[in-house]
């Protein structure tokens, strides 16, 4: 259908574009395996290969500490929005009640008003109930802000179930919460899980709330120890990039064996319109 | 387990389908159980999000330190914003910004979707695609990091200029006044330009393919085929990526904290940068709160006049 020349150009394109957006990653990695001893202040390419500073950025960083708070805080959001966005999208696509688009709408509210804006006022209700520098200040203003996605996510997959499938449910004599648990989270195991992948990304890669609420070194998130890193470790470049490999590893490495759940969701959740 | 009690679910039905339970009547049976089913997410959303949201806007009308009594203030947060040419500067950031978050990834991503696409399928585009859009998942301190040692003064970029006989260029780019900003603002065309290319990539392969094939009848080549095909057909798309574009790039934050922490001066700051610097750096929360709505206010501006600007009719 086209010449080759055409399709080689094509191939040459998408090939320098793929280089560009590599390159920075690549150079990343190239520097964490450097040895210490011959890293600048830059990307250096190693002349042989060495894990030491992983093991050093991992001691100096306390990243055992971070990834800890960051797991934890993460798998809490994902579970809670999660169970809170299957029963508000199950009661916005199947329950008729007045002011039921007005309460979508409100939850909507979250996709568009930036952090910067409730971050603020939230600090300071946080601070008066002494809940700043806990878990809690950040697990529950994060599943807050992916809850807009996830409700509208879950009631747009909920209004996608065939009629049937209900209706033979309901043949069946099955009940609403019963409908909701045996038969539309199942089918709907897909949904979720791009919904879950999104938002533990999100909730992992959080910059603000923990910036905000965290002062206590113990509690510090992995972006956040990161950038305390950052801040110490300006010449030494070779351990700083193995410390941004261990922060990053978790979303890129589910990033690499799901990628179409990953774009699909965030191409789709972004075409709200 | 005690309501488990039959409620009517027949407003989904095709009217006429036989049903068991009465199909909805004049006077609908309200399904009151929705509420209890909608109402945990709404307390978590209403007490984290809503009344935060409220309440920034009556902090905002007041001088306040976040630890004295405030004083009342009314437009004076606000009226400020336009007289102080540091806060005035981050606002004109902002739209430089765009042009590097938005407009840029935008105009390249359209370009090579045309050029990749008018191939029709090539084998093995959902790899380039991925690692095209590899940046978008990326947490942005590390970014921030990465880009930092390629602008250093002994950096990447500036080794290759030396390299090439370019030694006048050289400079530590992200502290130098004249190119701080350009150079943040590059960090977002690279970070953007993957989520712009795979919805454009994803818009193109949903045009019919007969409006290709009447172009090339009536003759068109691949420039005319792009103006009457490709460019109208992805006129949804572009609205998606401009909407988000653009907010990404008003909402910056952690890229300037991270690389350059508004500096060098003020070179670099803006407003999602003051708001934070204002409320827990310099004490000035009521200020803080009033940046913070404007920029709200122009975020929503923003998006509602993108989704204006997009005609009606939408034939995706």
């Amino acid at each position: 259908m086209i010449s080759g020349r055409e399709r080689a150009l094509n191939y040459a394109i998408l090939t320098v574009f793929a280089a560009l957006a590599l390159l920075p990653l690549i150079g990343v990695v190239s520097s964490a395996l450097t040895p210490a001893a011959e890293s600048g202040p830059s990307f250096t390419w190693p002349r042989h290969l060495d894990l030491g500073n992983f093991s050093t950025a991992w001691r100096q960083g306390h990243f055992a500490t971070y990834l800890t708070s960051s797991l934890l805080v993460a798998v809490s959001v994902v579970l809670l929005t999660a169970v809170l966005a299957i029963l508000a999208g199950f009661s916005f696509a199947h329950f008729d009640y007045p002011g039921r688009s007005a309460l979508f709408y409100v939850t909507l509210i979250g996709l568009m008003v930036p952090p910067e804006a409730f971050v603020i006022p939230l600090y300071f209700n946080l601070r008066d109930t002494g809940l700043t520098d806990s878990y809690w200040s950040l697990i529950l203003p994060q599943t807050a802000q992916s809850l807009a996605f996830g409700v509208f996510w879950m009631r747009n997959f909920f209004r996608s179930v065939p009629v049937s499938v209900i209706e033979a449910a309901r043949l069946d004599g099955a009940s609403d919460w019963r409908l909701l648990w045996r038969i539309l989270v199942p089918t709907s195991r897909p949904a979720l899980l791009t919904m879950a992948m999104l938002v533990f990304m999100w909730t992992w890669n959080e910059f603000l709330l923990p910036l905000v609420m965290i002062t206590d070194e113990s509690k510090r998130t992995a972006p956040l120890g990161l950038a305390f890193f950052q801040s110490e470790h300006t010449t030494q470049y070779s351990v700083l990039a193995a410390a941004s490999i261990i922060v990053a590893l978790p979303v890129v490495a589910s990033y690499v064996f799901l990628q179409r759940h990953f774009i699909s969701g965030m191409l789709s959740g972004a075409v709200k319109g | 387990m005690a309501a488990t009690a039959h409620r009517p679910t027949a407003r989904k039905r095709p009217a006429g389908a036989p049903t068991r339970e009465p199909v909805r009547r004049r006077g609908r049976v309200i399904q009151w159980k929705g509420y209890l089913y909608a109402l945990p997410a709404l307390i978590v959303l209403t007490v984290f999000l809503l009344v935060p949201l409220g309440q920034l806007v009556q902090i905002s009308l007041f001088h306040w330190d976040g630890i004295s009594v405030s004083t009342w203030a009314g437009f004076d947060n606000y009226t400020e914003i336009a007289r102080d040419p540091q806060l005035r500067a981050g606002f004109l950031h902002s739209f430089v910004l765009i042009l590097f978050f938005s407009v840029i990834p935008i105009a390249l991503a359209l370009m090579l979707a045309a050029v990749t696409t008018r191939a029709g399928r090539l084998r093995g585009v959902s790899v380039f695609r991925a690692m095209i859009f590899l940046p978008q998942v990326v947490a942005m301190v590390v970014t921030a990091t990465a880009w930092t040692a390629i602008y250093a003064p002994d950096g990447v970029l500036n080794t290759a200029l030396r390299a090439i006989g370019l030694e006048a260029v050289a400079r530590p780019w992200l502290g130098d006044f004249s190119t701080a900003l350009p150079a943040v603002g590059l960090i977002g065309t690279w970070l953007e330009i993957g989520l712009c290319l795979v919805l454009f990539i994803a818009g193109i392969g949903q045009i019919p393919a007969e409006l290709y094939e009447a172009a090339k009848l009536d003759g068109a080549g691949a420039v005319r085929e792009f103006f009457a095909v490709t460019l109208p057909g992805l006129r949804g798309q572009i609205t998606v990526a401009l909407t988000l574009t653009v907010i990404a790039a008003l909402r910056t934050f952690d890229l300037v904290y991270v690389a350059t922490h508004g500096g060098p001066g003020n070179a670099t700051s803006l407003p999602a940068y003051e708001v934070y610097n204002r409320a827990f750096g310099t004490g000035q929360v009521g200020s803080a709160c009033a940046i913070a709505v404007t920029l709200t206010a122009v975020i929503l501006l923003l998006t509602f006049l993108i989704t204006k600007v997009q005609p009606q009719e939408d034939e995706t």
